[in-house]
């Protein structure tokens, strides 16, 4: 009995205390507008991000993936579309139409240099354009056809497999997708390319290329150089330091430190550009989207997104690089202001963002006031 | 054939009361009440050229008298009309919560509400189009993938006229058809050159006349067949009866094979990087081989990576000019054209 009462109190302590933390944290004040951008074709919205110039570039999943029906295999196209708006949101142009791998957007980044990434977890690739939209590089291979038989290639019982969009790849030797491992650590994915529905990407100084990976059960960060030549690679399935479960988003410093969204495992953990783990941040939820502001002192935010059945959280952390957190802001909903699955966030200085959102099919820049 | 063609007929005839025994009672209603006149406008709704209506499954009208339409066309789309039928506008182009439209409401402030059962996703619009709001979510594709048909896996049917997912054709000087078959078989194909069967050989194994994924083919001046037997590392050559001749087995895997044109022809050959594979292997494919048509290995070029100079899994290349070749890469989504100096060739020491 004594037993009990001293459980229930801890319990209650426990939640006092996480009352005390959620009062602690400032309400910064923001304004957010819904109606600069219109999408030529609507849809949810993965990815958002501006280039040095303001344009801004929206990655959404809107039209439809296509089957190809009548061939030896079933074929998968299209699914998202790459839109290019001016500042004052008037539509520019569409990057990449009918590319190979634009089927289920992911993710958009600008690099320093104003070239634009795409990220997309139904090709499994990374994809590099120029400022005027022609490739740079491309990473990953997208799987040759959608739907996996049992037999020969990928068993049926691999975890994922379908979802991987991978079967026999071209050479039918070694592996297809990630997600099988290269005889490491469960989950590590093999020294390569091939990603696992990846999720984000970002770059040190020295332009190597970082992507998370990802959504599937590779759970690890891939580096390449800056030509796309792979480096290393670093984490496994688990929730240790240096271990992950289900990376949503990736960001590095001028410093050149990495901060991977560790969702599954409500974290932020911070590397250094080898890997090497050097701290983690735990009070900010869920890390969905995270993005890293321009200008200096540098900060850091977060968005504690709701998930597809629900109306909880939705805000959004900054942080000191650190850690500590400034503020937070925003609250799920799917009204003007609100937020609805935040999945990207652009933020070129610390109070002017982006906001992409998969539940209200829309990029709200956010204005945070002092 | 009177009687028999009047018999059809009268079968014809009762097909549609027969089908009809299953029909519920006329309502009670009907007989006790009076029937209204009516007329109807034809062809009020006016699509512009180009503009087909589908399934109408949906209809409703706004406080100015304008017409919603929710129709599944060869997409499922959503048309405005005024109210004279004359066409306004289309709602939602392209958009991600269209797929198979089942109804379309009007509310109070003239929004507009598209309900999707294809997606699961209803639409809510401002009376110009603009999307307001999303109720649902359309499930994720991605998860959906399973449901599908079709791994193109090996068979070893070797049809006569049928292929299974071949990979590569040569021809030789008589314009004779050499096609090696492929990925769902394990063969080559020969053809006169009117496309008449000749003769296929080839099973899935490592033995003679077997091949793992034979991925390309060339024919020389002398009509000798060169089989990029890819998945077991080795070039197989053939005569033009297709009986194995000779067998090389130290250029990696050839992925892609060309023979140049002239009077002394050269054949190179790619070990390319395979995709999906471990990094680790980049450092050892990805470079071209040049070889004379007896297998002396003249040298090599070229390394996997994604850089320019690089290979990023060649999957093609031509060499009409021997020293100019184009080369076309699946990873890297490019053709590079390459110019060779085989004069100014060097040893590597061995590597």
């Amino acid at each position: 009995m004594k037993r009990i009462a001293s459980f229930v109190m801890a319990s209650g302590a426990v939640a006092l205390g996480a009352a005390l933390f959620a009062q602690s944290v400032p309400e910064i004040n923001f304004d957010a507008n819904a109606d600069i951008i219109n999408l030529p074709s609507y849809g949810e919205v993965a990815g958002v991000a501006t280039n040095s110039r303001g344009n801004v570039f929206v990655y959404a999943r809107t039209g439809h993936a296509v089957a190809t029906l009548g061939d030896e295999r079933t074929f998968y196209h299209g699914g998202s579309r790459l839109f290019q708006f001016d500042q004052s949101g008037k539509f520019v142009k569409e990057l990449g139409q009918g590319v190979y791998a634009v089927n289920f957007a992911q993710q958009v980044r600008v690099d320093p240099q104003d070239n634009i990434w795409i990220v997309d977890a139904g090709s499994n690739q990374v994809v590099k354009f120029d400022p005027e939209g022609r490739y740079q590089l491309v990473l990953g291979r997208k799987g040759e056809n959608i739907g996996v038989r049992p037999g020969a290639g990928v068993p049926a019982s691999v975890p994922d497999a379908a979802a991987r969009g991978a079967a026999a790849p071209e050479g039918g030797r070694g592996g297809g997708g990630g997600g099988r491992g290269g005889g490491g650590n469960p989950g590590a994915g093999i020294n390569g390319d091939s990603f696992n529905r990846p999720s984000d990407v970002t770059w040190d100084r020295a332009g190597n290329v970082y992507v998370a990976d990802g959504y599937g059960t590779n759970n690890r960060i891939a580096k390449f150089t800056k030509d796309g030549n792979f480096v290393k690679t670093w984490g496994h399935t688990g929730s240790a330091q240096g271990q992950f479960n289900q990376i949503r988003g990736i960001a590095a410093d001028a410093a050149g430190n990495i901060y991977v969204a560790d969702a599954g495992n409500k974290r932020i953990q911070v590397f250094d550009g080898e890997g090497t783990f050097k701290s983690q941040i735990t009070n900010v939820g869920t890390p969905q989207a995270i993005c890293i502001s321009g200008g200096s002192p540098q900060y850091l935010f977060a968005s504690n997104s709701n998930d597809a059945e629900s109306l909880e959280h939705g805000e959004i952390y900054k942080l000191q690089l650190g850690g500590q957190v400034v503020g937070k802001f925003g609250k799920a909903g799917k009204l003007p202001k609100e937020f609805g699955m935040v999945n990207a966030i652009d933020c070129r200085t610390e109070n002017d963002l982006w906001v992409g959102e998969i539940w209200n099919w829309r990029a709200q820049k956010v204005t945070l006031k002092k | 054939m009177t009687r028999r063609l009047s018999a059809i007929l009268v079968a014809l005839l009762f097909a549609t009361p027969a089908m009809g025994q299953n029909a519920p009672a006329a309502a009670k209603a009907k007989a006790a009440s009076p029937e209204i006149p009516f007329d109807s406008a034809p062809n009020f709704l006016k699509l512009p050229p180009g503009l087909y209506m589908g399934e109408g499954t949906g209809v409703a009208t706004n406080s100015k008298g304008h017409v919603f339409v929710f129709t599944r066309s060869g997409e499922t789309r959503l048309f405005e009309f005024d109210q004279n039928g004359t066409f306004v506008k289309e709602f939602g182009v392209g958009s991600y919560g269209f797929a198979f439209a089942h109804a379309v409401r009007v509310d109070k402030d003239d929004n507009v509400w598209a309900v999707d059962e294809g997606t699961n996703v209803i639409q809510k619009f401002t009376p110009d189009g603009k999307l307001l709001m999303v109720l649902g979510k359309r499930p994720d594709p991605l998860e959906q993938t399973v449901m599908l048909p079709g791994g193109g896996q090996y068979s070893g049917a070797n049809r006569p006229y049928s292929f299974h997912r071949p990979t590569d054709i040569a021809w030789d000087p008589q314009g004779n058809i050499f096609i090696s078959d492929g990925y769902g078989d394990s063969r080559v194909v020969k053809y006169d050159k009117n496309g008449r069967f000749v003769k296929s050989v080839g099973t899935r194994g490592n033995g003679p006349l077997q091949f793992s994924t034979p991925h390309a083919i060339a024919v020389d001046a002398k009509g000798l067949v060169y089989v990029a037997d890819r998945g077991n590392s080795r070039m197989i050559i053939l005569d033009n009866d297709l009986n194995q001749k000779a067998v090389w087995d130290t250029i990696g895997a050839p992925w892609a094979v060309c023979i140049s044109q002239g009077p002394h022809q050269y054949i190179y050959s790619s070990n390319s990087f395979a995709t999906g594979n471990n990094f680790d292997s980049a450092a050892t494919t990805g470079e071209i081989y040049k070889m004379e048509l007896d297998g002396t290995v003249l040298g090599h070029f070229g390394k996997s990576g994604h850089g320019f100079k690089e290979f990023s899994s060649v999957h093609q290349m031509d060499c009409r000019n021997p020293d100019e070749l184009y080369v076309a890469e699946i990873t890297q989504w490019r053709v590079q054209k390459l110019t060779l100096h085989p004069a100014a060739s060097r040893s590597t020491g061995g590597r």
